[in-house]
């Protein structure tokens, strides 16, 4: 199961993609937000706990509670700024 | 006829006003928006998307517009990539039967992608070192004076 990072997230993990085993696939959007900060660096722990970070599945917002799966496309970012 | 692109080109702003699609017997106004690159303080900027998602979510805020005003066609163009100061970065028309319904939905379109479509600025001050912009709680404010409902 592969994660996408953009932005500032991206370059705090320095690689624009993270894998985790597909049998390892979280509940849902906070236990993989949990299971992600265990892995990563200090930097992106941090970001990731920050609820104003996006988490997007299959390309929409998803929240907290959204269930996942291993085939789902799971990404973070942090707020928009576009225009 | 709504259409997105996301470009890594420079934006041809007269060609694309030029070549906007309108009706002749119906389209009795069209409003138009460019934001440019504020050089101010900065050297060059830069911009990030998510492929596919980022052209999808500004098609929501455009269907979203669609809803609320009788609008006949819209486009956006967004820029990706390095670019200079007074560079176009997004141009966005809309066509309508009367103008007041054009502004309107010009208006929120920008509003809305300024805060839901996955775009993100760096900067590069005149030192040569490169910098995320922070998102603007303006920016939120603006978009939901359009009421909550109205999220695309």
């Amino acid at each position: 199961m592969k994660i996408l990072f953009f932005a500032r997230l991206r370059e705090l993990l320095g690689s624009d993609c993270f894998e985790i085993a597909d049998a390892d696939c979280p509940a849902d959007v906070a236990a993989l937000r949990a299971m992600l900060r265990l892995s990563v660096n200090a930097q992106l722990a941090e970001s990731l706990a920050d609820p104003n970070v996006f988490c997007a599945v299959n390309q929409k917002v998803a929240g907290e509670d959204q269930t996942l799966k291993s085939s789902d496309e799971v990404a973070f970012f942090p707020p928009m700024t576009g225009g | 006829m709504f259409s997105v692109a996301i470009s890594k080109e420079p934006l041809d702003v007269s060609a694309l006003t030029r070549d906007f699609p309108r009706s002749a017997a119906e389209t009795g106004a069209v409003v138009t928006f460019t934001g440019f690159v504020r050089g101010e303080g900065i050297s060059a900027l830069a911009l990030e998307h998510y492929p596919g998602m980022t052209e999808q979510s500004i098609l929501d805020s455009i269907h979203s517009a669609a809803r609320r005003w009788p609008v006949q066609s819209v486009q956006v163009v967004h820029r990706v990539g390095e670019l200079a100061a007074g560079e176009p970065i997004v141009w966005l028309a809309v066509g309508a039967g009367h103008r007041a319904a054009a502004f309107s939905a010009c208006e929120f379109v920008m509003d809305y992608l300024k805060i839901s479509a996955p775009l993100w600025k760096r900067e590069r001050d005149l030192e040569g070192n490169w910098h995320w912009v922070d998102a603007k709680i303006a920016d939120r404010d603006r978009a939901r004076r359009w009421g909550g409902g109205a999220i695309a």
